[in-house]
């Protein structure tokens, strides 16, 4: 323990930089691209970006055609691409019928390109345990109440194919702009893990 | 591999920790280890099969017991040692140096070359495309029935899907299939398809009423079932 104040950094502190500076010293690591990585992902990849194709396709039906044809070409359209789409990108839509949930049951899979890096829980046993076993009591802890009638789709996601929920557009949102509308849209009702709100009155 | 990571209609995991805010990363060590494995596939030091079944070998008391970039650590450190990249030993006595030397900075290092090609693949992806053929067995509304076997290997057919009839939902594409790229066995492209489960098919008096759940499944993975 070299540290003299304080408490000693755990040992995971140390391990990961004896692992940095042994691949720096064989070539396979400098700190900048440590850097300049984490910041494209702290920055520039997050859940704006599919909060972006989601807009788009509310306020234009050909482009909502595209984005649930082929994900992957729609989504390049608005300059969303990188690592993390998988092989290919899958947008599923919700309507009043069928409620759509994404899952990784087996890792952590997650839309990068869309959504930025997962959160916790996404990552953690009780949600990948629990959301193909009993989704609408995973839902209920989110806030989500749907009707008996509507089906509830959850994927799965066991492959390199990553999903995106189309939420449904909420009512009382007709005048807002598609930069007003993005601004509606979170990451959880992208996962289909909640419904996207209109904005409450100004006045 | 019948894991723990396997996790799918397991109980006693408690309700869903929801973090308000929640930043990028918990710590700092998190970002050197995302950034390790991507390099580790960005020099196809290994691939992303071969990087999930290592998580998978982990340990199943120390998968529970861990968080997820410390399961990508340990199959970081894992995969490297076993590729000869580096050497276990080395790894220790490194460890133990910055633990006793925890301020000594990293060494300083340039390398435009790979930060231009760390970048691209942030930036534009390394995606696997999917391949001409085989051509698919199965076409949309065929009914199908999953294997019921259990592979000591990595495999994304879950527990909670074996042995059960589904039916094809799409037809993804041809792409490269796990249990085989996982261990050095090649690539092996087969067609994936998704394939939709009735809930009360895979959980019995359990499930709840009026869900599907889709599961992306490579063709191996299926048999023709009769229709009923």
């Amino acid at each position: 323990m070299g540290s003299h104040h304080s408490e000693p950094e755990p040992w995971v502190v140390h391990r990961v930089r004896a692992l940095e500076s042994l691949l720096i010293e064989k070539g396979l690591l400098s700190t900048e691209v440590v850097d300049k990585v984490v910041q494209t992902y702290e920055k520039d990849v997050g859940p704006m970006n599919g909060a972006r194709a989601v807009a788009r396709a509310w306020t234009d039906p050909a482009y909502k055609q595209r984005l649930l044809a082929d994900g992957t070409a729609a989504l390049a359209e608005l300059g969303i691409s990188g690592r993390g789409g998988g092989d290919k990108m899958v947008v599923i839509e919700n309507t009043p019928a069928v409620h759509n949930m994404v899952v990784c049951t087996l890792c952590s899979c997650y839309p990068w390109i869309v959504l930025g890096l997962p959160p916790v829980w996404y990552k953690a046993p009780a949600y990948r345990s629990r959301a193909v076993l009993e989704p609408r009591v995973v839902l209920g802890e989110f806030g989500v109440e749907l009707s008996s009638d509507t089906e509830i789709r959850i994927w799965d996601s066991s492959a390199e194919i990553r999903y995106m929920v189309l939420p449904r557009r909420p009512e009382g949102t007709e005048g807002l702009s598609e930069p007003e509308l993005a601004a509606l849209v979170t990451r959880d009702a992208m996962i289909g893990v909640a419904l996207v709100q209109a904005p409450a009155p100004t006045r | 591999m019948n894991g723990v990571h396997d996790l799918g209609g397991k109980h006693g995991f408690g309700p869903i920790q929801r973090e308000a805010n929640e930043p990028a990363f918990h710590a700092e060590w998190e970002k050197a280890v995302l950034v390790m494995n991507l390099i580790g596939m960005v020099k196809r030091i290994y691939n992303i099969d071969e990087f999930r079944h290592a998580i998978e070998r982990m340990g199943q008391q120390r998968y529970l017991d861990t968080s997820y970039y410390e399961h990508w650590l340990a199959s970081v450190e894992t995969l490297l040692v076993e590729k000869g990249v580096i050497k276990r030993e080395e790894l220790e006595a490194r460890t133990n140096h910055f633990e006793a030397n925890p301020t000594e900075p990293l060494p300083d290092r340039k390398d435009p070359e790979l930060l231009a090609r760390v970048m691209n693949v942030v930036r534009k992806g390394m995606a696997e495309k999917s391949e001409p053929d085989p051509a698919p067995r199965f076409k949309p509304g065929d009914a199908v029935i999953t294997r019921n076997w259990q592979p000591r290997g990595h495999t994304r057919l879950p527990g909670y899907a074996r042995g059960h009839r589904g039916r094809i939902h799409l037809f993804h594409g041809v792409y490269i299939l796990p249990d085989a790229h996982a261990h050095g066995r090649g690539r092996c492209p087969e067609p994936l398809y998704s394939v939709s489960f009735e809930s009360g098919e895979l959980w019995g008096d359990a499930a709840e009423p009026k869900a599907r759940v889709h599961i992306d499944l490579w063709e191996s993975y299926l048999q023709p079932a009769e229709k009923t």
